[in-house]
């Protein structure tokens, strides 16, 4: 198709503005489904997705409108997802901005808007949920117009779940936004913004067409990684899997690529032709670095090759996971990977245990750190056993966070903030009504429960959006939790002094519960270097015997010690100490229940 | 085949069956002792091959045995091998002058007096039928009538039963001076009437009773008794009065046991008899053997056995005989923390447990165990 004819867009929304209803209604008006064929949210094809209400994988479709081609590039609405929202507006040239009439403009909205506005997109910015009796559409629409700095006539009012309106935001995309600007003519190159792997196909690979053309069976390179292969088949979603014979400049669709090594194409590549190779590849998407890490064990040591095949395959569906082989005394082998954040960790470990069916242990997460030693050597430390204990300076992350709330919570949101050492930067008032804070805070204090905390000091009014705002020292130190005077490793854990004693306590009194008796006295400690800040015993048991064994009881006897022997083996020995599962578990959920409290 | 040497008579009939109590019994039923004996003679005479010409010991548990009617006993008694050690298990207050005369004159010459407590208010929470005074004559009763070798059981740990009370029964039963003693927790088994009626009370009081085997085993052996199994114990001195047969069990030797529920280990097999009464008795009453359940020990099983069992003596166990079934890492870490004692001497190294270890036996083993 000719590119003037072509319009590639994107949804921007928060949670539960409506993005993905308004998706399915364009699907069933442009008739790309058939109402008999339209499933709620059609787009997430996850089941975590459809239950958690979520968009987590982007994914495009192609719809016509009244001689028009318009790609819909759906992309995801959470906090920690902006690398993959990122991914998906540069295939875009134009992106809809979608806010919910009876809620206003969200942190996230604003978030992603301005990244879309520095990506040079046309905004089409549109009220959402105008049939709701509390909507309240020209609130709405003139906070987006100061938004953008545009007419608050030109914000557009709709009902995604009626369908009002919907065909006038279908015909503004084909209007504001322009359409491609490729070279039709010059060698072929396309940018992978998703991929997704198939079991029978290999991977699958989502791209935009900017140059040139793609033709079926066509020999192609990924120029960054040099990866070769053929375009086993091409196609377009439209909105299920769809052959076509090629795919042209502006164009989006997807590339079978036949590769069974998930590793072997990165999203981020360029493709282009062997035949007739382009010079060099498209300016490449901003890898970002995860910042939020915790180490991820098979339960039963056995499954360790599993989790290793799951991750690999987790990973190509999702550049921003990262991970390497991570060996505890406590809890085996295992992984330590690097997340977005919470969220994003909270989904990687229920797709591994859902999707992969795998039984798993996750340490308490923990933010990147820099440390300088005493000698002057930097290291990056993403695992609190590693940090160097001879230290100068440690650095942490630090965030700059936007909170959007009504303006009666201002006072419960700078209280948590100053719970956790945020810094107050400004306040501005977005209507008469919403306020916009903005602070400054490690993003150590955030990873673990202050989006919930958040949520519930402010009745779940609040919006929050973060984003990095480089490394800065801070009053750092490393607890060790000893158990028999071994150190457990899977247990340190890097917190600001002043909390560490506290800390400290609440572990060692949790773990002293949760380990059983032993035959010996079991000393456990919490430490900053040599020194004790907290410590707790387990009595040594005085008597564990079976008192009568005759002729008969020898099988039951026998069977019983066999069947202790196994258990035994099923725990952990740190310090000569059997230390059960549920002990790790029970004190990894620690903040978990906090979260709960 | 013919070299067992211990031989287990189970005779099941009680006057009563006490709460805590997961043997085989059979209350009253008079009119049957006579088939029962017939069907154990059957019994043993279909055996007879797999025991060696001289038998070691004999040992006659229920049940009650005394509560037997004293013809059936008596037949019974004259039928079986000649042995070094015959024991009878006997309750208090079936021992009479009479009894003693039948036992001695038929070859027993070792009593188990099932004395458990000597607190009239811990014996009605047994469900015993004896009274402390039943148990001070039977020994008495014993004792006149010739017997050298009179064991006591206590049981500790009884709902209600303070430190005091502990202290009061050890004093009481080492008055008697018994050449043996045998020394059991209480334990109740789920499922039990005993448990049921008292498992909240046991509970309660379990960190209170934590230290009642240490106590146990303190008074003991500080008035002579050696401590030679984890529940038994026996005056030392020229003769040895340890309980042969039940050494033969702890030493991983073959048994045979015949009876109703009467468990056999020969040659690699484990036989363990049926445990209704009627089926038993209407098997050998035809002539057959009696159905039974069967368990293959092969070596590996074996050798767990023998470490296992081995390992609630004071004597040691040598390690070359068990070595497939010791975890070798576990050993040298329980050497290590005082729990295991290994030695070197003429026969190899030899394990066993430490005093602390003993008191920590089952965990001890579990941990040992490959």
């Amino acid at each position: 198709m000719q590119q003037d004819r072509i319009r590639n867009f994107a949804i921007i929304a928060h949670i539960d503005h409506g993005k993905s209803t308004l998706a399915d209604r364009i699907l069933e008006l442009t008739g790309a489904v058939s109402e008999r064929e339209m499933r709620e949210q059609l787009l997430d094809s996850m089941d975590l997705e459809r239950e958690r209400g979520i968009t987590i994988k982007a994914q495009a479709v192609r719809v016509l409108w009244k001689g028009h081609q318009l790609n819909l590039i759906d992309t995801p609405g959470h906090v920690d997802f902006t690398y993959e929202v990122s991914r998906s507006l540069q295939a875009c040239e134009g992106a809809l901005l979608v806010v919910d009439a009876a809620q206003g403009i969200e942190a996230q909205t604003l978030a992603n808007a301005y990244l879309a506005i520095e990506g040079g997109l046309e905004i089409v910015p549109a009220a959402n949920k105008i049939d709701l009796p509390q909507a309240d559409p020209d609130g709405a629409a003139k906070e987006l117009g100061d938004l953008l700095g545009e007419d608050s006539d030109r914000v557009l009012r709709m009902s995604a779940k009626t369908g009002l309106g919907v065909p006038e935001v279908l015909d503004a995309i084909v209007e504001r936004i322009p359409s491609p600007t490729g070279d039709p003519d010059a060698p072929a190159r396309a940018l992978v913004f998703d991929s997704s792997y198939d079991q029978y196909r290999g991977v699958v690979a989502f791209v935009r067409v900017v140059d040139g053309s793609f033709s079926t069976r066509e020999p192609l390179r990924a120029m960054a990684q040099g990866t070769e292969f053929d375009a086993e088949e091409l196609g377009v979603m439209s909105p299920s899997r769809t052959p076509v014979d090629g795919l042209s400049a502006g164009e989006v669709g997807y590339v079978i690529t036949g590769l069974k090594d998930v590793s072997r194409l990165r999203v981020g590549d360029t493709l282009t032709s062997r035949r007739r190779p382009a010079a060099g590849p498209l300016p490449g998407y901003q890898d970002v670095k995860p910042m939020v890490f915790a180490g991820i064990f098979p339960t039963d040591s056995d499954d360790y090759p599993e989790l290793r095949d799951a991750l690999e395959r987790l990973k190509l569906n999702d550049g921003s996971l990262s991970y390497e082989p991570e060996t505890s005394q406590a809890l085996g082998f295992g992984f330590r990977c690097g997340f977005l954040g919470l969220l994003h960790m909270e989904i990687v470990r229920e797709r591994l245990e859902r999707e992969f069916d795998l039984d798993l242990l996750i340490t308490a997460p923990n933010v990147a750190y820099r440390a300088t030693t005493r000698t002057g050597e930097l290291v990056e430390v993403h695992n609190p056993a590693e940090m160097p204990r001879e230290l100068e300076e440690v650095e942490e992350p630090y965030v700059k966070a936007s909170v959007i709330v009504p303006k009666d919570y201002v006072g419960a949101v700078m209280e948590l903030a100053n719970e956790r050492r945020g810094s107050f930067d400004h306040l501005e008032y977005l209507s008469e009504g919403r306020v916009l804070l903005n602070y400054e805070l490690p993003l150590g204090e955030i990873v673990l429960d202050f989006y919930d905390q958040l949520k519930s000091r402010t009745r779940g009014y609040a919006s929050f959006d973060y984003d990095l705002a480089g490394f800065r020292p801070g009053e750092l130190a490393r607890v060790d939790i000893l158990v028999g005077g071994e150190q457990v490793d899977a247990l340190s854990l890097i917190i600001h002094r002043d909390a560490a004693y506290d800390r400290g306590r609440q572990l060692v009194e949790r773990l002293r519960e949760e380990i059983p008796r032993q035959m010996f006295d079991v000393p456990i400690q919490a430490a900053i270097g040599s020194r004790v800040i907290a410590r707790e015993t387990i009595k040594a048991r005085r008597k564990d015997v079976l008192a009568k064994c005759y002729g008969g009881d020898i099988t039951r006897k026998r069977k019983l010690l066999e069947k202790q022997k196994k258990g035994k083996k099923r725990m952990k020995q740190v310090g000569g100490v059997e230390v059960p599962q549920e002990a790790f578990l029970a004190v990894l959920n620690l903040d978990s229940d906090r979260r709960r409290t | 085949m013919s070299h067992v040497r211990h031989l287990y008579v189970h005779l099941p009939f009680c006057a009563h069956r006490c709460g805590y109590c997961d043997f085989v019994t059979v209350v009253g039923r008079n009119g049957q002792h006579d088939s029962y004996v017939d069907a154990l003679l059957t019994e043993l005479d279909l055996q007879r091959g797999v025991l060696a010409d001289d038998v070691d010991t004999v040992f006659l548990g229920g049940g009650t045995p005394t509560f037997t009617e004293p013809a059936a006993l008596a037949r019974l008694l004259a039928a079986l091998p000649a042995a070094d050690e015959v024991t009878v298990e006997a309750n208090p207050e079936t021992v009479t002058p009479e009894l003693a005369e039948l036992l001695l004159t038929n070859g027993v010459n070792r009593v188990s007096l099932g004395a458990q407590s000597f607190e009239p208010r811990l014996l009605e929470v047994l469900e015993r039928q004896a009274s402390p005074d039943d148990v001070r004559g039977a020994v008495r009763t014993l004792r006149t009538a010739g017997f050298d070798n009179v064991s006591l059981d206590l049981i500790y740990g009884i709902p209600g039963q303070s430190e005091d009370d502990l202290d009061a029964d050890l004093a009481e039963a080492l008055a008697l001076e018994p050449e043996h003693l045998s020394c059991y927790e209480l334990e109740a088994k789920p499922g039990t009437r005993f448990t049921h009626a008292h498992g909240a009370e046991l509970e309660r009081q379990a960190d209170a009773m934590e230290g009642y085997f240490e106590l146990v085993v303190e008074t003991l052996t500080v008035a002579g008794y050696r401590w030679y199994e984890t529940a038994n114990f026996c005056r030392t001195g020229a003769r040895d009065l340890r309980a042969q047969h039940n050494l033969g069990y702890w030493r991983g030797r073959d048994y045979l046991g015949v009876g109703v529920g009467a468990v056999s280990t020969v040659a690699g097999s484990r036989r363990r008899n049926v445990a209704s009464l009627p089926r038993y008795v209407a098997a050998l009453a035809g002539g057959e053997t009696s159905p039974c359940e069967l368990e293959p020990i092969d070596s590996g099983t074996h050798a767990r056995e023998v470490l296992m069992l081995g390992l609630r003596l004071d004597e040691p166990v040598v390690l070359a005989g068990v070595a497939e079934a010791v975890d070798h890492d576990a050993l040298a870490r329980l050497a290590a923390s005082g729990l295991v004692e290994l030695t070197a001497n003429g026969r190899g190294d030899e394990l066993r447990l430490t005093p602390r270890g003993r008191f920590l036996g089952d965990a001890v083993t579990a941990d040992l165990i490959a």
